[in-house]
């Protein structure tokens, strides 16, 4: 109905159609303008105001999640009183824009300034220099972040416990989760047993650890020992130790570390596999069970195979997830005791150090690792020839 | 066909056995904690949770006078049949009968117990750390030699406040964003579409460190460091690629003509998409709303470097952290602390486990 009415006074009035175009612009400017006004209140009242925290909590609520919508519809208000043609044009990007905004700031730009960054020693780039003079400037130092990152002994470290983690721990999180998985289906108490499994998954990284602090925690010989471990262990005559402390068997006593986040995963891999398992068609199972195949064999020969799909994508999963571990290794054990990661390494280097040039290289490599998993997910959804 | 029947309910057996076995080896970690947090202080640091359950105790039967025993604690002493030094029975020593003479207190002043093994359970509970880990305040505690010991409480409930500011926008800003992405690429045609899906794609796998260090530089540029706004923002940065991907799946999934009868019938995008597309979206919406609420509420690295430099609005996590730093010894705190940082979480995944099990089976991989 407004193409009727806009067409209709195509030829009347000039001064009608100048008239409405000025309308329009006021709208456009002041909507906007109000909306930032308020918002930018909003702002100055959370960063500053010494309300009581209940109502401070209370606002910063309503004017985050009330500010995003209140700025879609004064936009899309805004394009909905533009022209046909250009109301076409510009209104999917009023809803796509402010996503790929964020995410080109957050995310896909920060790649390469990180990597910008990594070529520079500790201070970065001197960013009042253009980019030519900020190359030919004395911060520049080129690749040696990177050969200081292959080649600094903590770092080594860092790889060698990361290679623990990713294949030791992303490894048993898939052999328990399918375990548990395939047991539950058969067990008559297939709820409680998965729902306590994965329970760990809605505890934090810090809570878990303090968990698990709390069943490595170690008093020396003749005190009663109220830590699990070492009351077991001290039962059957062993000594105590502080388990993730414990150098003399390094590196093994992050194995003590890993085994938290296994804890934590075996839950979302049980999940993924207990759906993948109820997909496979009975009859197939039948068919084996009468030919005479043992429930073993059903298991590598039938199940496996066909839920081999899901068993990658899982441990693929993890596998990443273990490459940026660093909650855990952080709050127990803070790195020390032969435990850093790469994550830990990162954060040490960028913030407690304050070398950002080399902080930068560490996160260089952490996305180089995931690349080839980025390129199968690329492949994927060409595959997909539906968009 | 009567051996097979039997062999099945063996089977049955096994798989029973071996499944508890593992659900107890999940779920003693979290008992522990849990169980803890309810015995007061002394107990905690002195005995094991596990006497919540039956176990066998020496108890006092009678007592010895040593005085008129003619008792030589110097030498070696026979007592109801045992024998031993004075450091062996200050230890216990236990007769050939079952019980177990102990010697209490030094040679002279001290006494002799004849003492007997009894179940006994120790089922004294409390709240008081979760009043003195709430609190912010200073508790006194009587030793048992009659000293009395002042230990500083803890704030965790401003930090509790602060985490809830910080996760239900952190949850629900990227999901509105993500909403409006996911509803443009799914119903509308415009230039680029392809290549910014693609990018979403991309971007679904890259690891969050990457985005640190260029990140703070602009927040200490524009002073935002340290503000809610700032913490917002970067989760929404950080999960808005998951979530434009998965709501993407969902809503260009939706029924064509539903959509399409309110096209002809004059509604704008606008309208389409918050009265129709949102509600029919519903549950896959909650399924991401959880996931991203877990992860932003159990979020400690991002917290540590956006909101860091501010004591002020210090997160459970943060404070968790920072607890277990300073007083980790202190279980009394810790164990009811770290129910307090659990609550939530713990209340959020079980009345919602369905939706959140569907959103894990869409294909939930977070960068």
């Amino acid at each position: 109905m407004n193409q009727a009415s806009s067409k209709g006074t195509q030829d009347k009035s000039v001064a009608g159609e100048i008239l409405s175009f000025i309308g329009r612009v006021i709208l456009a400017v002041s909507i906007p303008l109000i909306a930032f006004y308020v918002l930018y209140l909003g702002f100055l009242f959370l960063r500053d105001s010494d309300a009581p925290r209940e109502v401070i909590t209370l606002v910063a609520i309503v004017w985050g999640v009330g500010g995003v919508g209140l700025l879609y519809w004064v936009f899309n208000n805004l394009v909905e009183r533009l022209p046909d043609v250009w109301r076409g044009r510009l209104l999917p990007f009023v809803f796509v824009g402010p996503a790929m905004a964020i995410l080109s700031w957050y995310l896909a730009i920060p790649t390469l300034r990180t990597f910008w960054i990594s070529l520079f020693d500790r201070d970065g780039p001197p960013e009042e220099l253009s980019l030519f003079q900020q190359l030919a400037s004395d911060s520049f130092v080129g690749l040696s972040n990177y050969i200081a990152v292959f080649t600094e002994e903590l770092m080594l470290e860092a790889f060698r416990n990361n290679l623990m983690w990713i294949i030791i721990g992303s490894t048993l999180s898939v052999v328990f989760g399918l375990l548990i998985a395939v047991l539950a289906d058969r067990s008559s108490f297939e709820k409680t047993a998965k729902s306590l499994i994965f329970l760990p998954m809605a505890i934090s990284f810090v809570g878990a650890s303090i968990i698990w602090n709390f069943i490595y925690e170690y008093r020396p010989i003749g005190q009663t020992q109220i830590g699990l471990l070492n009351s077991i262990v001290t039962s059957f005559g062993g000594t105590p130790q502080a388990w993730p402390q414990w150098v003399a068997i390094l590196p093994w006593n992050n194995l003590f570390l890993i085994v938290i986040v296994i804890w934590l995963q075996a839950g979302f891999s049980m999940v993924l596999f207990s759906a993948a398992l109820k997909g496979i068609p009975e009859e197939l199972m039948e068919a084996a069970r009468m030919d005479g195949a043992t429930e073993i064999q059903i298991f590598f020969r039938i199940m496996v195979p066909y839920i081999r799909g899901t068993i990658i994508s899982v441990w693929t999963t993890i596998v990443i997830f273990t490459l940026k571990i660093f909650d855990v290794v952080w709050v127990m054990t803070g790195g020390q005791f032969g435990t850093h990661v790469i994550a830990t390494q990162f954060y040490r280097q960028s913030f407690t150090n304050r070398n950002s040039g080399f902080g930068s290289a560490i996160a260089i490599v952490l996305l180089i690792a995931v690349i080839p998993v980025m390129i199968y997910n690329l492949k994927q959804f060409r595959e997909q020839e539906a968009f | 066909m009567k051996s097979g029947k039997r062999q099945k309910k063996l089977g049955l057996l096994l798989v029973n056995a071996t499944l508890l076995l593992l659900v107890l080896l999940w779920t003693i970690p979290t008992l522990g904690i849990f169980v803890s947090s309810f015995r007061n202080r002394e107990k905690i640091a002195n005995t094991g949770w596990w006497r919540v359950f039956p176990y066998r105790d020496w108890q006092m039967v009678r007592e010895i006078d040593i005085q008129n025993s003619g008792l030589d604690p110097d030498g070696v002493m026979e007592i109801e049949g045992a024998t031993g030094t004075f450091e062996e029975f200050r230890a216990g020593v236990e007769t050939p009968d079952g019980k177990r003479i102990t010697w209490i207190g030094n040679k002279r002043l001290g006494r002799v117990e004849v003492q007997e093994q009894v179940w006994t359970i120790d089922w004294d509970f409390t709240l008081d750390n979760y009043k003195q880990v709430l609190g912010g305040q200073d508790f006194e505690f009587k030793k048992p030699d009659g000293t009395v010991q002042i230990v500083p409480g803890d704030n965790m409930s401003s930090a509790f406040m602060n985490s809830l500011a910080v996760a239900i926008p952190s949850t629900a800003i990227p999901i509105l964003i993500a909403a409006f992405a996911a509803y443009a690429f799914a119903w509308m045609k415009f230039p680029g579409r392809r290549w910014m899906f693609i990018l979403i794609v991309a971007l679904l796998v890259v690891p969050l460190q990457i985005a640190l260090v260029p990140i703070l530089r602009d927040y200490k540029a524009l002073n935002l460091n340290g503000t809610f706004l700032a913490i917002w923002l970067a989760h929404t940065g950080f999960g808005l690629a998951l979530a434009t991907y998965l709501l993407y799946n969902y809503i260009s999934g939706l029924p064509r003509d539903i959509l399409e009868s309110a096209f002809i019938d004059g509604a704008s995008h606008f309208t389409v998409f918050t009265r129709l597309v949102l509600p029919l979206s519903v549950p896959a919406l909650a399924s991401f709303a959880i996931f991203q609420f877990l992860w932003v509420w159990n979020d400690y690295l991002v917290a540590l470097i956006f909101l860091g430099g501010n004591p002020e609005f210090e997160l459970v996590t943060q404070r968790m952290a920072a607890i277990v730093g300073s007083r980790g010894s202190e279980w009394h705190l810790l164990t009811a602390g770290a129910f307090v940082s659990m609550a939530l979480p713990l209340l959020v995944f079980f009345s919602m486990q369905r939706f959140f099990v569907r959103g894990l089976l869409a294909g939930s991989v977070k960068g």
